[in-house]
């Protein structure tokens, strides 16, 4: 595997600044285990409609760039995303015996995850056949 | 809660993503691209470390640096979410399902798994 020392600093920078915002909105918003996790599941539908407009638009759209993908997609929706804080938080739910709770974050996230990669595909889609 | 604190949660989410980025690709190189593998190797051991640092019950610091910021920038949602789509896209509808229920199933296991040892120390 080689190496571009630009694209790791990209996806170092990018991912520091995700991941400050995801913590501050976690920080700022506690939540009891059997209450919703509003601030995982918005950071994660939020990075994923991102992914979707950045990715869609770099691969589609505009001239091939080295960092732009490493510094918006795998830095800062990688970095405001996460998987296993939502792991856990399903876990502690069930441990609750929370089950309507549980089952309807994960379809939520999934569901929600799924439709903003494909609005955000499509949105970008479109308005490139305007240009 | 100061400064300090959040430069390291700062720098440690940096650390994560490239760390996440690495592993993803040496995945990848082995396994090819048919299947996000490196995805899913990136959340399932961030799930099982995850629920260790649950199970190790840390103070509100510790559990934001080593939890929230490390652990929280390794794993990712919105590429699981992404390749999942393109799969789908691709009319590879098994694959994309695979995906979801995998790493859902896997995921909560790794976690459950994590924490029961984190409970034992």
């Amino acid at each position: 595997m080689r190496l571009d020392r630009r694209e790791l600093l990209a996806i170092f920078a990018g991912g520091a600044v995700g991941t400050l915002a995801r913590a501050g909105l976690t920080y700022a918003f506690p939540h009891a285990a059997t209450a919703w996790p509003w601030p995982t599941f918005t950071v994660n539908l939020v990075a994923a409609f991102l992914l979707g407009l950045f990715v869609t638009r770099l691969q589609e759209r505009l001239p091939p760039s080295s960092y732009r993908r490493p510094l918006l997609g795998t830095g800062i929706c990688g970095g405001l995303s996460t998987f296993s804080t939502m792991q856990v938080e399903i876990l502690l739910m069930l441990d609750a015996h929370a089950w309507g709770l549980a089952a309807g974050y994960t379809i939520a996230s999934v569901a929600g995850g799924y439709a903003a990669v494909y609005a955000a595909t499509a949105l970008t889609r479109r308005v490139r056949a305007w240009a | 809660m100061n400064i300090l604190i959040w430069t390291g949660v700062f720098l440690i989410g940096g650390a994560g993503s490239v760390l996440r980025f690495l592993v993803d690709g040496a995945v990848a190189a082995r396994r090819g691209r048919d299947f996000p593998y490196g995805t899913l190797v990136v959340n399932i051991s961030g799930a099982v470390v995850l629920g260790f640092l649950t199970g190790l019950a840390l103070g509100k610091h510790e559990a934001l640096l080593a939890g929230t910021a490390a652990v929280g920038s390794y794993t990712t949602f919105s590429t699981w979410m992404f390749e999942t789509e393109r799969l789908a896209e691709e009319r590879a509808v098994t694959p994309a399902v695979l995906n979801v229920v995998v790493s859902l199933i896997l995921g909560v296991a790794a976690a459950a798994a994590g924490r029961a040892v984190g409970d034992l120390l």
